[in-house]
């Protein structure tokens, strides 16, 4: 090197000097915008790497009968969640935790599959963990670093099937409902209710989940709550009280026919709140709370008695003879008919109508009656005529406006919508203009034909005989909600008289079998017709007869008779007014009788309009 | 006086700075979750009393004797290069790595820090005898071997870090032996080549400058044509070796041009240890207070990203405090250059100052994001024993030297 030149070395390192001192300018600057300039982002960025919102979950509300015995609880329970870096990671780990977990491999895709939707959050693993799980799964900690155990209340029903229907269960929300809001304020993992009462009051069960900070480190692994300051109090669910009388209810489960299907509803007239609800069969709500049992699901689903189907609000049957009580209130309202008006052709056991041949249930007939002896006898042939004299646009119109084209309004989801024509219209419609004859008329009358009603909706139009001035509120089951009125429009004259024929149902008619001493009870039986097999039953009844308090429905299917239903009923009207003491569940005072008194089947209308044109035969009536 | 002044400057800045290292190795350690950095600034203070013994050795040893041995140091080095890259293992990040030499699992030491400062006295002793500096790139072949030998070595494991420090350390030695600054930048042309050809129009851009710059110097027409006729190789070629880098080398470059493309893997370090610096703003989190580097969002806090715990706990000031002693450091040691009384002892000193400026300037630098993640510590700050010692040896070698121009009488 040219060393003997100092003036060149000094100039070098002069250079070198201004060299170095620019290159710490140079990263200077670089710190300044950083730390100076940039440094609000940062810090913000920062504080999102290190705190997580975690949610409070609220506590979903009670859900209570009406003198506060509790049907829905949470109970302790712990849920059991995992932190992971990768989905790989995650697999393995689930491996190694599947002889405590016990899961299988769809539920580890289901797994998998909620964890590359937040792989940022812990995902969940099992809920409602046993104790014995979460202390096993405690001692795996070391190795499992990502494990989170989180106290996660279980919904119970302390009465499990005796209100399934009624209290519904509750399932957690699905990815679909949460991309399309039907839920809001529902995270991954939020319980929602899945039916009955459940989910109709769902909104205000769920309450509002408060939100909490921890500290986390890169791992995601929680280290510390960030502090109280930050932390947004869950908003409990509401308790819903409802209007269900728990005794009555566990009354009706035990003095249900056992092994039928079928349903009671009860209900005070007076202010449409329901007393009971229930649909047989029945199942456990507890096993499907949180996860379902896929096989228990299969299981429940698959049954020949579909039990998850609520036959109370979502099973549709012909009225039947109940329906009688119907066409009765139209023609009195309309002035057509007194109790004591006779129609012109006696009953013989059938009614010619032009070329057609319509039966009455009693082949030897019962001669000729007034409208309070039809109702008592239930007689067909003075219905028919009844029924002509209301006139088919008559018959429909008044029908809709009692309610029985469209659902009772009950606060239970997914009620069924019955099925009665709003007008002639509905036949142009189905059968085409000319295909039709105002035969169905006749069919109508007696509460067949075109005419399907879900128990819901009878007893809310028997709510309305029961009620006072002919008037009800739709049937509900939380008291606040505010029911639509429903008024039969008669006077009280009226009224009276028709409480008192069917009073005399209970005690000279169909339904004898159902008479208790003590208890004026009006009632009316009925038999619906089941292609599929044995008729079904109907008994409609409300007591006392004077004042009434209480209007009991039911229908058990294949019970060939309302006869056979009435007893039931009249237990259930029996328990609620006079205490437990005054009947047991099945006792032998209560023997079914059955007599002969089968209602006949619908005319079929359709597909037979070669019978209008051909020759008059009267071959058409009962099959059997 | 003079003298005297300058004899503790060095020592005086040197302290300051392991004291500060020590304090954030300490730090380092403060986590909320387990962390491998935990008592590793005990660790790291036994090595500085290693370290301050090597230097008080080095200091003792005249720089003729260091001249003789040079060669068989140098050459010694470069075997334990070539024997790391055979049974060589490696750790932390570079785990694929072949940087370490062990011995029956212990890890011994990193030879490529060894070989920094053996291929720096060996290229002063070859540069110090001559009049004249090197003024055709033919003349300065030889050095071009000197730095290549442990370059390609080292490049070979592959530390691309360690390779950066033998250019620094190159163009350092060159500079300060007084080559010409148009001939340095000929010699440097084929890497800005290399950075050049990553856009075709760039690279155009590129070659027309060299092409007027060689008509401008004129060097001999071989020589001329030859660097031509490199940079348009490095040019076509640079994809060629971008294939032959290893994944998570072309990871890093790839994330330093930008972070977000996969940040949580490639573009981790650098987006954590932005946001630890940037949220320490002005005055910092306060010492074992940043959140980054407690919950482990900062990776390497005690080796490659300890600069970034200074930087998020101690802020700006304390940022701009630590890069001035650097840079106090390092003039120092021009300072030493420059009076020293032999070239070869001058020489040797600005070698260092050339790795000791490349080891800052890179490892600062992508802790900001403005050179791209190539694990390379921080001198005195970084835990690490080799580097330490290493740096210590420079610092004595130094001293010797500030301590030999003292005593010559000879003030120029």
């Amino acid at each position: 090197m040219s060393w003997g030149d100092r003036r060149a070395v000094a100039r070098r390192a002069d250079l070198g000097r201004v060299m170095v001192i620019a290159t710490f300018t140079l990263l200077s600057v670089a710190f300044f915008r950083l730390q100076v300039t940039g440094s609000d982002r940062y810090r913000v960025q920062s504080e999102e790497n290190r705190l997580r919102p975690v949610p409070i979950p609220a506590p979903r509300g009670l859900i209570t009968d009406r003198h506060g015995a509790v049907l829905a609880e949470n109970v302790p329970g712990y849920s059991v969640s995992l932190h992971a870096m990768s989905a790989l990671s995650l697999g393995t780990t689930l491996d190694r935790l599947s002889p405590i977990l016990r899961t299988d491999s769809v539920e580890r895709e289901l797994i998998l599959e909620r964890y590359r939707l937040t792989p940022s959050e812990p995902v969940l693993v099992r809920r409602n963990a046993t104790f014995d799980v979460v202390s096993a799964l405690e001692e795996l900690r070391p190795w499992n670093p990502g494990l989170v155990i989180e106290s996660d209340p279980k919904r119970r029903y302390p009465f499990s099937s005796t209100t399934a229907h009624l209290v519904g269960y509750v399932g957690q929300v699905s990815e679909e409902e949460l991309r399309l809001g039907s839920h809001p304020g529902a995270r991954l993992g939020t319980l929602v209710g899945r039916d009955g009462i459940e989910q109709f009051y769902d909104a205000e069960l769920r309450g509002r989940d408060g939100v909490k900070y921890v500290e986390v480190d890169a791992m995601n692994r929680t280290v510390r709550d960030a502090g109280i300051e930050s932390t947004l109090e869950p908003e409990p669910g509401r308790t819903i009280r409802t209007t269900i009388d728990l005794e009555l209810q566990r009354f009706v489960e035990s003095t249900f026919p056992p092994g039928r299907r079928g349903a009671v509803v009860a209900m005070d007239p007076r202010s449409g709140e329901v007393l009971a609800l229930y649909s047989a069969p029945s199942f456990d709500p507890n096993v499907l709370v949180g996860g379902v049992d896929p096989t228990e699901w299969q299981r429940l689903a698959a049954s020949q008695d579909f039990p998850l189907f609520n036959r109370a609000i979502q099973a549709r049957y012909p009225p039947a003879s109940p329906f009688k009580l119907a066409i009765a209130a139209m023609a009195l309202r309309r002035g057509i008919v007194t109790f004591d008006s006779r129609m012109t052709v006696p009953c013989r056991g059938g009614f010619q109508y032009y070329n057609r041949y319509f039966r009455c249930w009693r082949v030897e007939g019962h001669g000729s009656v007034t409208l309070a002896e039809a109702i008592q006898y239930s007689c067909d042939v003075y219905f028919y005529q009844l029924g002509l004299k209301l006139g088919l646009t008559g018959l429909l119109q008044d029908g809709t406006a009692l309610g029985f084209g469209s659902r009772s309004g009950i606060d239970l989801p997914s009620e069924t919508e019955p099925i009665f024509p709003s007008s002639t219209e509905y036949y142009n419609r189905r059968y085409g203009p000319r295909n039709w004859t105002s035969a169905v008329t006749l069919n109508l009358a007696i509460g067949q034909g075109e005419d399907a009603q879900t128990l819901v909706n009878v007893v809310r139009f028997y709510g309305m005989l029961a009620g006072p001035h002919g008037t009800t509120t739709a049937p509900h089951l939380v008291a606040t909600r505010q029911g639509q009125q429903h008024t039969l429009g008669l006077s009280d004259r009226d009224l009276a008289d028709l409480r008192a024929s069917l009073v005399a149902v209970v005690d000279r008619g169909t339904a004898v079998a159902a008479q208790i001493v003590d208890l004026r009870i009006a009632g009316k039986t009925g038999t619906a017709q089941n292609p599929h097999g044995p008729d079904h039953g109907w008994f409609v009844a409300f007591a006392p007869a004077d004042d009434p308090e209480i209007v009991v429905g039911a229908i058990v299917e294949f019970a060939e008779h309302g006869s056979r239903v009435a007893p039931v009923v009249t237990r259930i009207i029996a328990r609620y007014l006079l205490g437990a003491d005054a009947v047991k569940p099945r006792g032998g005072e209560y023997r079914l009788e059955t007599p002969a008194d089968s209602a006949p089947e619908p005319i079929p209308i359709l597909p037979d309009t070669a019978l209008l044109r051909g020759p008059g035969r009267d071959t058409v009536g009962r099959a059997r | 006086m003079r003298g005297r002044t300058l004899d503790s400057a060095l020592p005086l800045w040197s302290v300051l700075l392991v004291g500060l290292g020590l304090i954030l190795l300490y730090s380092a350690g403060v986590t909320d979750v387990p962390s491998a950095a935990s008592e590793i600034w005990k660790r790291q203070a036994l090595w500085v009393g290693v370290g301050l013994v090597v230097a008080v050795f080095a200091f003792r040893v005249s720089p003729r004797i260091l001249e003789w041995v040079t060669p068989a140091v140098y050459v010694g080095a470069v075997l334990l290069l070539a024997l790391t890259l055979i049974i060589g293992t490696g750790a932390g990040t570079a785990s694929g790595a072949k940087s370490w030499l062990a011995i029956g699992g212990r890890r011994l030491g990193q030879p490529a820090e060894l070989a920094k400062l053996a291929t720096v006295l060996m290229l002063a002793r070859h540069l110090g005898p001559k009049r004249e500096p090197p003024s055709t790139l033919t003349q300065l072949l030889p050095s071009l071997v000197i730095v290549g030998v442990p370059f390609m070595l080292v490049g070979l494991q592959p530390d691309l870090g360690s390779a950066l420090v033998f250019v620094g350390l190159l163009f350092a030695m060159l500079f300060w032996a007084g080559v010409n600054h148009w001939l340095l930048l000929l010699l440097a042309s084929p890497f800005l080549s290399l950075l050049m050809a990553f856009s075709t129009l760039s690279w155009g851009v590129w070659i027309v400058v060299l092409t007027i710059v060689l008509l401008w110097v004129r060097p001999y027409v071989v020589e001329g044509l030859v660097v031509w006729l490199v940079n348009l190789a490095m040019g076509l070629l640079a994809l060629e070796l971008w294939g032959r880098l290893a994944p998570y080398q072309q990871n890093r470059l790839l994330s330093f041009l930008n972070p977000e493309i996969d940040p949580r893997a490639t573009g981790w370090h650098i987006i954590q240890s932005k946001v630890a610096i940037g949220s320490g703003g002005i005055l910092g989190k306060g010492l074992t207070e940043g959140t980054q580097k407690r919950l482990a969002f900062l990776p390497e806090q005690h080796t490659d990203f300890v600069f970034s715990v200074l930087g998020e706990e101690l802020g700006f000031l304390g940022v701009l405090a630590s890069l001035t002693l650097f840079a106090l450091l390092i003039l120092s040691l021009i300072r030493i250059s420059q009076r020293a009384v032999d070239p070869f002892s001058s020489l040797a000193v600005a070698g260092v100052c050339g790795i000791l400026l490349t080891h800052i300037f890179v490892n600062v630098g992508m802790t900001v994001g403005i050179m791209p993640i190539v694990g390379i510590p921080l001198p005195f700050l970084s835990y690490g024993g080799s580097f330490l010692l290493v740096c210590f040896l420079a610092l004595g070698l130094s001293a010797r030297v500030a301590f030999e121009a003292r005593h010559s009488g000879y003030t120029p």
